[in-house]
């Protein structure tokens, strides 16, 4: 008989060698929870030329990495990442799998989940390892998988109480990332590849992919705006606030939906989670979506006109007014003190 | 060169415009009143596969899983053009999550037969996990793009060492990556999901309203026979059936699966809890929206070391 396995294993995703910032969050809540299990928490790199990034998992708290390093693996590939996948998760079968809830984990997690008959919860917000009892019967450490659900009017705790695999994506952000002080590198295992037929059903004839310029989850200050703005050009206060504090622009979901501000700065359930020292949330009535991705920020300073919006309710800070009223005064005050 | 496509439509509570009332005081959902629409980018996919009748004929199948009430969904699926319909439905593929939702899903593709490609949306809004198109390619062991927003080209593949799949053509898809975008040439079958921004789903078709909306579907005229002593439910089909109304119903009976790995006990994920949104409730200083006000606030937010 085989002893269970405890192993944590983060799927490393890459572009252009470098790691995406969502897998070192990812190995260090993984870290954590290998601790719980007393397991082992292993990184799975597939890329080319990738041995640095794979040294780099161990300050995060990796134990182990199994890398797959081939010229034909350079950059993300359904059919042969998946596969790779497939079989690692059937022969080694951790307890948990991590994939970052990106447009790449969305694209492979799902394909190793059903290849493999294991549970997956999509766009976790936290993850913790309890023993619990469901259904009459007590279950020893199981992963608990916690997301909004229903529009993120609920927030659901799934659990996978059977399957021996339990796999989970995480969007970015919504972990911490904490370099160990003290740390011993691992191992590095490589694996052979060979590559199959299937690749070719897939074939990339153009490729274009930039860092993102936009960078709101180091912001220190964020000052967003949502559709009680108005309009685009009222919008443009925001920006003035925003560079005058020295901070980043953001906005609600309705804001992007309006047009006022592009999707990439979305703070919220379906754009980007921010801890910022300071959020301006200006004509945001605080939908819990969008409470959702800013709640964390250390201090909130609310501005709406309606006394009753949910906003003031999570805010540190609340002015009842109109934005485009109070933003110049705002501006106006701050020059004055600090000049 | 004709292209046949199948279409995974979702009929999904309308999780967009949630009300007050929705939410019950213990913080559970109240879905009996929240209106049941079509998922919006299953709208788009079946869009797709019309535009690309459209261009290079063939037909297109949609096929939802779902309670008797899905069958809505599937008469909005022929009203927009859909050739045909097949509605997924019974009791014990009830409370399935994505894994055992794409089993049978990919069960019943392989029982409904030939297609080049099979469109899905990009993810439902009542769950927003995306999983259930890739799974179900998964089972199918057939390749996919996800995040597609445009085809670009269908074309016959002329080179003879590809040749060795089944179907002779090949699909030019641009799809959203992190980051930016990619194009794809893939062979078919394939399986693509599609985001909102790919097409504007088409208006009804006024004839095709007329034509279909009496469509129903087994569990329907069941209902109609219960209330109803002169009719009979074989005759009833028949009749239906012989003027192309009937939706065609697949149960667990009429698919080879194995019942273990449907409905609530194929799913490997239990749902533990549900918490309502608490809020955090906490106190907050108001702040007057004056000259003296925003001092005090600049004041305040100097005390906490956040400027200055």
């Amino acid at each position: 008989m085989t002893k269970k396995s405890n192993d944590v294993w983060v799927f490393i995703e890459q572009r252009s060698g470098k790691g995406a910032e969502v897998s070192f969050e990812l190995l260090s809540k993984g870290h954590k929870l290998a601790q719980n299990l007393a397991g082992k928490l292993k990184a799975i790199l597939i890329g080319y030329q990738v041995r640095e990034l794979a040294q780099s998992t161990f300050r995060y708290g990796a134990d182990e990495v199994y890398l797959i390093d081939h010229p034909e693996l350079q950059n993300y590939s359904t059919m042969s990442y998946s596969h790779i996948m497939n079989e690692l998760v059937t022969k080694y079968k951790p307890r948990v799998v991590l994939f970052g809830a990106t447009a790449t984990g969305r694209d492979l997690a799902p394909r190793v989940a059903s290849h493999t008959r294991s549970g997956l919860t999509a766009d976790c917000t936290d993850l913790k390892i309890d023993s619990i009892q469901y259904l009459r019967q007590k279950y020893d450490q199981l992963l608990l998988q916690i997301r909004p659900a229903f529009g993120g009017n609920i927030i659901a705790t799934i659990i996978t109480p059977e399957a021996p695999i339990q796999m989970a994506t995480v969007r970015e952000g919504v972990m911490e990332n904490i370099p160990l002080s003290t740390y011993s590198a691992g191992k590095i295992t490589e694996i052979p590849y060979e590559p199959g037929s299937a690749n070719q059903l897939l074939q990339i004839l153009e490729r274009y992919q930039e860092e993102s310029k936009v960078n709101l989850k180091s912001a220190s200050i964020i000052v967003a705006g949502g559709y009680g703005l108005g309009s685009k050009s009222n919008f443009r206060l925001i920006h003035e606030l925003a560079h005058v504090l020295g901070g980043e622009v953001a906005g609600s979901r309705a804001a992007v939906d309006a047009g006022f501000i592009p999707h990439e700065r979305q703070v919220g359930q379906t754009g980007v989670t921010v801890r910022p020292k300071l959020y301006i949330a200006c004509g945001i009535s605080g939908a819990i979506q969008h409470r959702a991705g800013m709640q964390e920020a250390n201090k909130i300073v609310a501005i709406n006109t309606d006394p009753d919006a949910p906003i003031f309710d999570i805010c540190h800070y609340g002015i009842i007014g109109d934005a485009t009223e109070v933003i110049p005064k705002f501006i106006e005050a701050y020059r004055h003190k600090l000049k | 060169m004709s292209i046949n496509s199948i279409v995974l439509v979702k009929q999904v509570p309308d999780t967009a415009n949630i009300s007050g009332q929705v939410m019950k005081p213990d913080g559970t959902v109240n879905r009996a009143i929240l209106p049941a629409i079509f998922n919006p980018e299953d709208k788009v996919a079946l869009e797709i596969a019309l535009q690309i009748k459209d261009q290079y004929g063939g037909k297109v199948t949609a096929i939802t899983m779902g309670p008797p009430k899905a069958s809505e969904l599937l008469r909005e699926c022929l009203y927009m053009g859909a050739d045909e319909v097949f509605l997924i439905s019974d009791r014990k593929f009830a409370g399935a999550d994505t894994l055992a939702t794409s089993y049978v899903l990919s069960e019943a593709i392989k029982k409904i037969g030939r297609y080049n490609l099979i469109f899905a949306g990009r993810q439902a809004i009542d769950g927003d996990t995306a999983q259930v198109g890739p799974q179900t390619a998964e089972k199918l062991n057939i390749p996919q793009v996800t995040y597609v927003e445009a085809i670009l080209d269908i074309s016959a593949d002329n080179s003879a060492e590809l040749s060795v799949k089944s179907s002779p053509q090949r699909i030019k898809v641009k799809h959203r990556i992190d980051g930016g975008y990619e194009i794809l040439d893939a062979a078919m079958p394939l399986l693509l999901t599609i985001i909102k921004d790919a097409a504007i789903p088409r208006p009804f078709k006024a004839r095709r309203v007329i034509a279909y909306k009496n469509a129903r579907s087994l569990s329907e005229l069941e209902k109609m026979v219960e209330e109803n002593s002169l009719l009979y439910l074989d005759q009833l089909r028949e009749e239906y059936i012989n003027r192309n109304l009937y939706i065609q119903t697949l149960t667990m009976d009429d698919l080879p699966v194995d019942p273990e790995r449907c409905g609530l006990a194929g799913s490997p994920t239990k749902v533990y809890k549900i918490d309502s949104v608490v809020l955090a409730g906490g106190e907050h200083m108001q702040i007057e929206p004056t000259k003296d006000g925003l001092n005090k606030l600049i004041d305040k937010l100097m005390e906490d070391r956040i400027f200055g």
